[in-house]
C-alpha cells in the first residue's frame, strides 16, 4: 500500500549550520566520488569541515559536538548545494541520517536530487530562519508537517514553501522513473509529432 | 501572445502535464560521463528496465582521466571508465572514450562534433551543461536519479522557471573577454542570485562576442544560480553550426529562436559593458571579485555581522589580508583549462600573452587543452610550441583536470591556484588549495609576473 510509505512528519534535533553558499564539493570533497555505486558515503559527507587532515574529528564543528551529533534536521545559509550537479552529496547526506534541511534558498539541482531522495528542503523566509538557526543552537526539537507546510520549534510555528510535485514525491516515497514510464503513450505520441530532423541520433 | 525564447524552448518541449503540477519534457540529446552516470545505469537494472532511445545519448570519458597520458592514472579511474564503456557498450549507446580522436571535456566535444543546434533540449549529469544555451538550446544539468529518468524515458519532470534578462549594453574595454563580462554579471547578481530562473543573455556586448565567448558567459551562468542560460541565436551561431560531423543531419525549425520584442522577464539587470573591468577572485565563491587594480575588501564594507564573518572566513582560508591589493596576491600555479575555458579561442588569447615571455621562477604552469580536437589544432596553429617556450607544461589528453581535481591534478593544501576555471570553492582544486578565477589571458598574466597581473601591462 502506498499509504504505508507515507511520510507526512520530520522530528528531531536541528544543527544549525549557518554559512551561506555552501557547495556541492564542501559537502560531498571529489575524493568521495570515485565510485560505481551510491553508498559508503556517509563519511565523506561533509569531511573537511568535520575531520581534519589526520582524519580526526573537529571538535568545534557542530555536528561534532552533542547534542547536535544525534542532528537529523539541517538549518543552513542562504543558497545551500550549489555548484556540481553531484548527487553524492544528497546521497551521503541522507546516509549521515540527514531528512531534512530548512533554508531560505537552495540551488535547483541539489533540490531536485534532494527530492529523489526523500530529503525534505523546506523553504522559510530569512526571518523564519533566523530564529529557528537560534532555536537550533539551543538544542531545540523541530517539527516539519510536510502535508500542513508548517514547522514548529518551540513557540516558533511557521509556515514553509515547497511545490506540491516535491511535497507529494516526499511524501509517498515515489520512484519518478516508473511514475514516468506510466506516460509512455504521450512520450510516443510526442515523438510521432517530431520531423526526422529533430530525431537527434549520434555517430558512433 | 509574445513569449520569451525559455518559454518557446520549454512549450516546443512539453510533452504532457502531470497531475502533481510538474509537466514530463523530451529530451533531445543527452550526454553522459563516467562519474555521475554508473548509478542511472545501475538503477535501470535494477528495475529491469531498457534506455528508450538508445541513439539520443553520448558518452565522454572526461572527469576523472588523467591527462599526462590516455592511460588512467589509478585502479579507481580505470573502474569509472571502463564501467561507462561496458554499460554503453551494454545499451548500444556512443562512447567517445579515452584515445577517441573525439574525446575531450563534454561540453567542448558537443560543439565540436556539431551537436548542439539552436532549439534543442539537452541534459547532461553535470551543472555546466548550461553552456549550450549560447546557441540558443536549453541545456541543464541533472543529478544521476534524472540521468536515469531520461535513460529510462528520454524525458524529465519539469517545472517551468522564472525568467530574467541581463542586458549588457555597450562597447567593453580592451582587455576585458567574456570571462570577465560573466564574472561581473555573477558579482552583481550574486552566487545564488538566479536560482529559480532561466537567464537570457543580451545586449550589444553579448552579441558581439563570438561563440567560444558566448559559451563561456552561458557556462558560468549556473555559478549564479541560473538552471538554464540563453542567448538568442543569430547569423553568428548559424555560422558555427557549419563543419562538423554532425552538420546538417538535424534542424530544430518552426520557430525564430529569441525573445519576441514584447515578451516580458520576470527579472531585468543592467549592466554597462563599458564598466566591466578584468577581474580576479579573492574569495571562496565566484561572486567574491574584485577588478585586478582593486583591492581585496575590508570588514569594513561590509554592514551585518554575518557578512562581517562571511569575509573574515574567505580571507582566512585564501591566506589573505583585509586591503591587500590583488596584483600582491603572489601564486605558485597557473592553470588554464576546464569547459569554461579550454576551447581554442581561449588558447590564442592566453598563447598572445605568453609569446616571448617566461613564466615566473617558481610557478608551476599547465595547460590542457579541452578536446584531442583542439589540442591537435592547436598544435598545428603553433600554439603549444608557444606555451612550451614560456614554460608551461601541455599536456597531451584531454579532460577536466585541476579545474575540479577528480584525477591526480590536485593542488596541495595552502596552494595558490590562478586558474582559467569556474569555481573557486574551498577544497575545489585541492584539500586547502586557493583559487582565483580569471581569464585564460590574465591566468597568463599572472603566470608570467608571478603574482595576480593586469593583462593590460602586457602590451
Amino acid at each position: 500500500m502506498k499509504d504505508q510509505q507515507m511520510k507526512k512528519m520530520i522530528k528531531g534535533i536541528a544543527a544549525p549550520l549557518p554559512l551561506a553558499n555552501v557547495d556541492t564539493d564542501v559537502i560531498m570533497p571529489k575524493r568521495f566520488l570515485i565510485t560505481i555505486t551510491r553508498e559508503g558515503l556517509a563519511d565523506g559527507t561533509f569531511a573537511d569541515l568535520r575531520f581534519d587532515n589526520a582524519g580526526g574529528p573537529r571538535p568545534d564543528f557542530i555536528l561534532n559536538k552533542a547534542p547536535w551529533t544525534q542532528a537529523n534536521i539541517l538549518v543552513v545559509g542562504d543558497n545551500f548545494g550549489c555548484g556540481s550537479s553531484r548527487e553524492h552529496a544528497v546521497w551521503g547526506m541522507r546516509q549521515l541520517g540527514i531528512d531534512a534541511c530548512i533554508g531560505t534558498s537552495f540551488a535547483g539541482i541539489f533540490y531536485d536530487n534532494a527530492r529523489k531522495n526523500g530529503l525534505a528542503l523546506p523553504i522559510v523566509s530569512p526571518e523564519t530562519r533566523d530564529l529557528l538557526l537560534q532555536a537550533a543552537g539551543n538544542g531545540a526539537e523541530i517539527t516539519i508537517d510536510l502535508s500542513g507546510r508548517t514547522i514548529t520549534a518551540g513557540d516558533i510555528r511557521a509556515p514553509f514553501e515547497m511545490d506540491a510535485a516535491t511535497q507529494t514525491a516526499l511524501i509517498r516515497g515515489r520512484d519518478d522513473t516508473l511514475d514516468s514510464l506510466e506516460h509512455a503513450g504521450a512520450i510516443r505520441d510526442y515523438e510521432a509529432g517530431l520531423k526526422s530532423q529533430m530525431r537527434v541520433s549520434v555517430i558512433k | 501572445m509574445s513569449r520569451t525564447l525559455y518559454d518557446k524552448l520549454v512549450d516546443a518541449h512539453k510533452v504532457c502535464d502531470l497531475p502533481d503540477g510538474d509537466m514530463l519534457i523530451y529530451v533531445d540529446f543527452h550526454i553522459m560521463n563516467e562519474y555521475t552516470s554508473p548509478q542511472a545505469f545501475s538503477g535501470l537494472d535494477a528495475k529491469g528496465l531498457d534506455v528508450w532511445r538508445t541513439e539520443a545519448h553520448l558518452a565522454v570519458v572526461d572527469h576523472v582521466n588523467a591527462t599526462r597520458s590516455n592511460e588512467p592514472h589509478d585502479k579507481a579511474s580505470k573502474l569509472l571508465i571502463d564501467n561507462l564503456e561496458s554499460n554503453c557498450t551494454k545499451h548500444d549507446i556512443a562512447f567517445y572514450g579515452l584515445g577517441d580522436p573525439r574525446q575531450g571535456i563534454e561540453h567542448v566535444v558537443v560543439p565540436e562534433q556539431g551537436l548542439v543546434i539552436p532549439g534543442m533540449l539537452i541534459a547532461c549529469g553535470d551543472s555546466h551543461t548550461t553552456t549550450y544555451g549560447a546557441y540558443g538550446a536549453l541545456g541543464f544539468g541533472i543529478g544521476t536519479s534524472e540521468v536515469e529518468h531520461v535513460l529510462a524515458t528520454q524525458t524529465l519532470r519539469y517545472k517551468r522557471m522564472k525568467t530574467m534578462r541581463v542586458l549588457i549594453d555597450g562597447e567593453t574595454a580592451p582587455g576585458v573577454t567574456a570571462k570577465d563580462i560573466i564574472m561581473k554579471v555573477v558579482q552583481v547578481v550574486g552566487a545564488g542570485g538566479a536560482n529559480g530562473f532561466a537567464v537570457e543573455f543580451a545586449g550589444s556586448a553579448v552579441r558581439h562576442l563570438d561563440m567560444a565567448g558566448r559559451m563561456t558567459v552561458c557556462n558560468m551562468a549556473v555559478e549564479l544560480g541560473a538552471r538554464a542560460a540563453l542567448i538568442a541565436a543569430d547569423e553568428v551561431t548559424e555560422a558555427a553550426l557549419q563543419g562538423h560531423s554532425h552538420s546538417g543531419r538535424f534542424a530544430f525549425y518552426g520557430e525564430s529562436w529569441h525573445s519576441d520584442p514584447e515578451a516580458v522577464f520576470d527579472n531585468e539587470v543592467a549592466i554597462a559593458g563599458g564598466d566591466i573591468e578584468p577581474l580576479v577572485t579573492w574569495g571562496t565563491s565566484p561572486d567574491q571579485s574584485v577588478p585586478i587594480t582593486a583591492h581585496v575588501p575590508v570588514a569594513s564594507d561590509y554592514v551585518s555581522p554575518k557578512a562581517k564573518a562571511a569575509l573574515a572566513r574567505s580571507l582566512n582560508y585564501m591566506g589573505l589580508t583585509e586591503g591587500q591589493s590583488a596584483q600582491s596576491i603572489a601564486i605558485d600555479t597557473a592553470f588554464i583549462g576546464s569547459c569554461t575555458n579550454s576551447r581554442i579561442e581561449d588558447l590564442r588569447e592566453a598563447a598572445k600573452i605568453l609569446e616571448g615571455r617566461k613564466v615566473a621562477v617558481g610557478v608551476e604552469a599547465i595547460v590542457v587543452p579541452g578536446s584531442a580536437m583542439t589540442r591537435i589544432k592547436a598544435e598545428a596553429e603553433g600554439l603549444r610550441a608557444i606555451f612550451e617556450a614560456a614554460g608551461f607544461e601541455w599536456r597531451p589528453e584531454a579532460g577536466c583536470s585541476m579545474c575540479l581535481a577528480m584525477n591526480d591534478d590536485i593542488a596541495m593544501d595552502g596552494e595558490r591556484v590562478a586558474s582559467s576555471t569556474n569555481r573557486n570553492f574551498e577544497g575545489r582544486q585541492g584539500r586547502g588549495a586557493r583559487t582565483h578565477l580569471m581569464s585564460p589571458a590574465m591566468v597568463a598574466a599572472a603566470s608570467v609576473a608571478g603574482h595576480l597581473a593586469d593583462v593590460r601591462d602586457f602590451k
